[in-house]
């Protein structure tokens, strides 16, 4: 699985305009919804289930980043969105600091597999400085996309 | 001299989406009120399991057998809290 394999290109957010995590949940699944890749139908009850989610425990994993998401029957496979936010969303991350990286995922109930392999792929390609540093300063989504490529490729070093 | 405690356990994941964020978090918070290092392997791989990041990496499935591997002086203790979680399911409140 690639990342450019499930992240929907035309919902890229380079700049978010969140505080909360409320807005930046919003922002995201408006972008997916905008996109085409969920209906605009289920865009308020897919917000609500990623909410939901977050109240278990937040998705907040550290070093600026955070994984919100949830499964919903309206998408018959993984989309996710990237959202840069530069001013930082307060996320109640595990570390405490705010998040700067969002990966916002929608997978289908009956796929818990596509899931974990998806964040495996995110998580192996966070852990790459490079590939952090890199997308904290992409400014229009064509850059985002290019480094995804790139990391897809391996070729981040 | 004394040698470094060092211990392992073999624990199978009951999870049925896997080891997934909620779990994975709640391994790392667990293992970082620990001093010892604390890896988890899976077949060939190893990685921190005081990370995040290292351990979402494992994707581990329902089924997956992992061996806990810590190191320091409260490694037993360490494994002793981090088996339990997966003895119990990962369940945090006791049903009402």
């Amino acid at each position: 699985m690639k990342l450019s394999d499930f992240v929907v290109r035309e919902a890229i957010v380079t700049d978010l305009k969140a505080g909360t995590k409320e807005e930046a949940i919003r922002g995201m699944v408006e972008s997916l919804a905008r996109s085409g890749s969920i209906k605009s139908a289920d865009q308020e009850g897919i917000i609500a289930a990623i909410l939901k989610r977050e109240e278990l425990g937040s998705t907040g994993i550290g070093k600026g980043v955070a994984v919100p998401h949830t499964k919903h029957p309206s998408v018959d496979k993984l989309v996710a969105t990237i959202a840069l936010s530069r001013d930082g969303v307060e996320f109640a991350s595990l570390d405490g600091d705010s998040v700067h990286i969002l990966f916002l995922l929608v997978s289908p109930p009956d796929r818990p597999g596509d899931h974990l392999r998806a964040l495996e792929n995110i998580s192996r390609h966070l852990r790459n400085d490079n590939f952090c540093n890199f997308l904290k300063q992409a400014v229009s989504a064509q850059a985002v996309i290019d480094l995804l490529e790139e990391a897809d490729n391996n070729q981040l070093g | 001299m004394n040698p470094i405690p060092t211990c392992t356990r073999e624990v199978v994941v009951k999870l049925e989406n896997g080891l997934h964020l909620g779990p994975s978090s709640q391994i790392v918070q667990l293992a970082q009120k620990f001093s010892c290092e604390f890896m988890i392997r899976k077949g060939e791989r190893k990685v921190d399991g005081k990370s995040m990041l290292d351990l979402l990496t494992l994707a581990a499935e329902n089924g997956a057998v992992l061996v806990l591997e810590a190191r320091g002086a409260d490694a037993e203790d360490a494994l002793q809290a981090i088996a339990a979680l997966f003895e119990r399911n990962f369940v945090t409140d006791p049903p009402a």
